[in-house]
């Protein structure tokens, strides 16, 4: 009898704590939803900022984060999806290189985002940029400062390991036989590759590109400092432009803003907006890791 | 047999340049990975490493002569300008404290000042403070939510809550910690009753949201790794589903359990926005939970924007970067190596 209560309460404690998780999942949701609702609308999703910023839309943040993401996807899904083939098709596991690659990768996973913020600034702008500057305009500051390049490339290697784990583990649903089957027709190596193995692993390449897209989309630290900026009159339109980001725009309206109660309202519904893009994007990937693994089994 | 050597013919007839050429590109762009964790090493250290340099002109300056070793670092643009500061400084005060690596280890965090000091102390403590408050909330309940997932939850239930957890983990930091900002230092504050909303406790349950998926995620497939064998052999024996989750898959599990805490901690170390967001933001000395602190990542983040290039601040922040990128990649590598190789052990040995 004693044994039974135990295992009633221990149960019941553990189940608590999984609805506590999912309560607060739940309420930071719900609490987005209902102080960001009345507030979404067209023209704050369509407008400027206006009255610093007091009152008006988000446009501008919006469009900064998708051109910021489009340059991140497209610099870090071909390397990701080549380190992949390389990993799953030619990497010999037991091999020092392929270990190594794989620790690397694991790496730029953990690495705490703010780094590849300093890393940025220190690699991108002081480096690259200085260099370019002096070759290219003979010293004329352009691409020695912030911009939405610098911004886009930072992110893209932050997102590169999610890109990498996602294609490789699609690429490894691959069954074995329809290799084998092609190389036994005379394809080479890299015939099957192209025509076996990457056509197979179009979702897999897909899953990783929103992931990265999601996770890209989401990240403040690495932009702080290589290229976000707090209010720009205009829409980016050059590489070396800066821009507004949604997630910049939260940080900075609810902690620098001058009137932090006032624009509230904004704040929330903003959040809303990033919420949604990154939630949608999440879910469309799971849905389709889901229907991966399906095929794995 | 002479078919045999037909193909071997055959095959070597089938050296192509596309596929040469390929397996080259392929190989050399997965280095890449390789080469930015070099990059990240070496451009984050030589951003840090100016301080050690101009200490030591520093020092040489107030020995000797201030011109002599103003010429002698005449050599690097940078270098001279800092040094100039350095050298200005100490001419002022004539004192050792504003050599930045003497007042790195002093009590008080103030970059910006006349007589800048930046001793790292009050940082560590805050960033000390907010992890342990982070990893006392997640890992507790991400372990046990994790244990009720793998061992009590119908398969049905489980299907759900797995993808429902996980959800959080695409919560941006940013939303995560605005939530903290607006509601749950509010919330916190009427429970509690302490003095300033933004503290240590708040930005620290905050982070551990952070970092739940990570460690409930992680060990949820640390204790799903444990053989079926282990646990059909302790339900036969007449154990409770209980008794077999404690006594016999969680010891198995163990050391991917430290793992998944390991890298959770790593999350919360490293988090930026969250802590900018929500800890308060002030570099204090102070054992209290309930006052304001400030992290060492969100120094970087709230001060790196406004700081000179090439300044000494800009050094000392490039070296806090320094330090959490290798206190990361220590704990990357431990729960890379370390853990991975006393699992594979002990299954081994146990099979």
């Amino acid at each position: 009898m004693n044994r039974n209560i135990k295992d009633t309460i221990v149960e019941s404690i553990t189940g608590m704590c999984v609805l506590m998780i999912i309560f607060i999942i739940v309420s930071i949701l719900a609490i987005t939803i209902i102080g960001g609702w009345p507030n979404l609308n067209w023209a704050f999703l369509s407008e400027f900022p206006r009255e610093g910023m007091t009152k008006g839309g988000i446009f501008p943040a919006i469009v900064g984060t998708a051109i910021m993401t489009i340059i991140m996807a497209v610099a870090a899904v071909p390397f990701g999806v080549i380190t992949a083939i390389y990993l799953a098709e030619y990497a010999n596991e037991k091999s020092v290189i392929a270990r190594t690659i794989r620790f690397a990768v694991k790496t730029l996973a953990v690495v705490p985002s703010i780094i590849f913020g300093l890393f940025g600034l220190g690699f991108f702008i002081g480096f690259v940029g200085k260099n370019l500057d002096s070759l290219l305009s003979g010293g004329e500051l352009r691409w020695a400062q912030p911009n939405i390049l610098w911004a886009s490339l930072t992110m893209a290697l932050l997102t590169l390991p999610v890109v990498i784990v996602s294609v490789e583990e699609a690429i490894r649903t691959i069954p074995r036989d329809m290799r084998e089957a092609s190389l036994a027709l005379g394809a080479t190596k890299w015939q099957t590759i192209r025509k076996v193995v990457l056509p197979g692993s179009v979702s897999g390449i897909l899953t990783g590109t929103i992931l990265a897209v999601s996770r890209g989309a989401g990240e403040v630290a690495p932009i702080l400092f290589t290229g976000a900026v707090y209010f720009s009159s205009h829409l980016p339109h050059s590489l070396s432009d800066q821009f507004m980001s949604l997630g910049y725009h939260i940080y900075i309206m609810s902690t620098q803003s001058s009137n932090v109660d006032a624009t509230q309202p904004i704040q929330f519904a903003t959040t809303l907006v990033l919420l949604l893009l990154t939630f949608s994007l999440n879910a469309i990937a799971v849905i389709l890791r889901y229907r991966i693994r399906k095929r794995a089994k | 047999m002479s078919k045999n050597e037909d193909i071997v013919t055959f095959n070597k007839k089938k050296f192509r340049f596309s596929d040469w050429f390929a397996e080259k590109v392929i190989k050399a762009v997965a280095f890449l990975s390789i080469a930015v964790v070099i990059l990240i090493f070496i451009f984050v250290f030589r951003e840090a490493f100016p301080i050690f340099k101009m200490d030591k002109k520093a020092a040489a300056s107030t020995e000797t002569l201030v011109q002599e070793s103003y010429g002698g670092a005449g050599t690097e643009n940078s270098t001279v300008k800092i040094a100039d500061n350095q050298v200005d400084n100490s001419n002022k005060r004539q004192t050792n404290s504003d050599k930045p690596s003497s007042t790195l280890l002093s009590k008080t965090w103030m970059p910006v000042s006349d007589n800048p000091r930046y001793g790292l102390w009050p940082l560590f403590l805050g960033t000390l403070k907010v992890t342990l408050i982070a990893l006392l909330f997640a890992a507790p309940i991400s372990i046990l939510a994790a244990i009720y997932t793998s061992m009590f939850a119908k398969p049905r239930i489980r299907e759900i809550i797995k993808p429902v957890i996980e959800l959080l983990a695409g919560f941006p930091s940013v939303v995560i910690g605005f939530f903290a900002l607006m509601v749950m230092a509010t919330v916190l504050q009427n429970i509690f009753g302490y003095a300033s909303r933004l503290n240590a406790f708040v930005g620290g349950i905050a982070m551990g949201l952070a970092a739940i998926p990570i460690i409930y995620t992680l060990t949820e497939d640390a204790l799903t790794a444990v053989p079926k064998t282990f646990i059909e052999a302790s339900l036969g024996l007449g154990a409770s589903r209980r008794q077999t989750a404690f006594y016999v898959i969680l010891p198995a599990a163990v050391p991917g359990i430290f793992a998944a805490v390991v890298l959770g901690l790593g999350r919360i170390f490293g988090e930026t926005m969250i802590a900018l967001m929500a800890t308060g933001n002030a570099a204090m000395i102070s054992m209290n939970p309930f006052d304001s602190v400030r992290t060492l990542s969100a120094t970087i983040g709230a001060e790196m924007a406004e700081v000179v290039f090439g300044d000494t601040h800009y050094n000392v922040l490039f070296l806090i970067g320094s330090l959490l990128f290798i206190f990361t990649f220590a704990l990357n590598a431990l729960a890379e190596f370390y853990f991975k190789n006393v699992v594979i052990r002990k299954y081994q040995s146990k099979k």
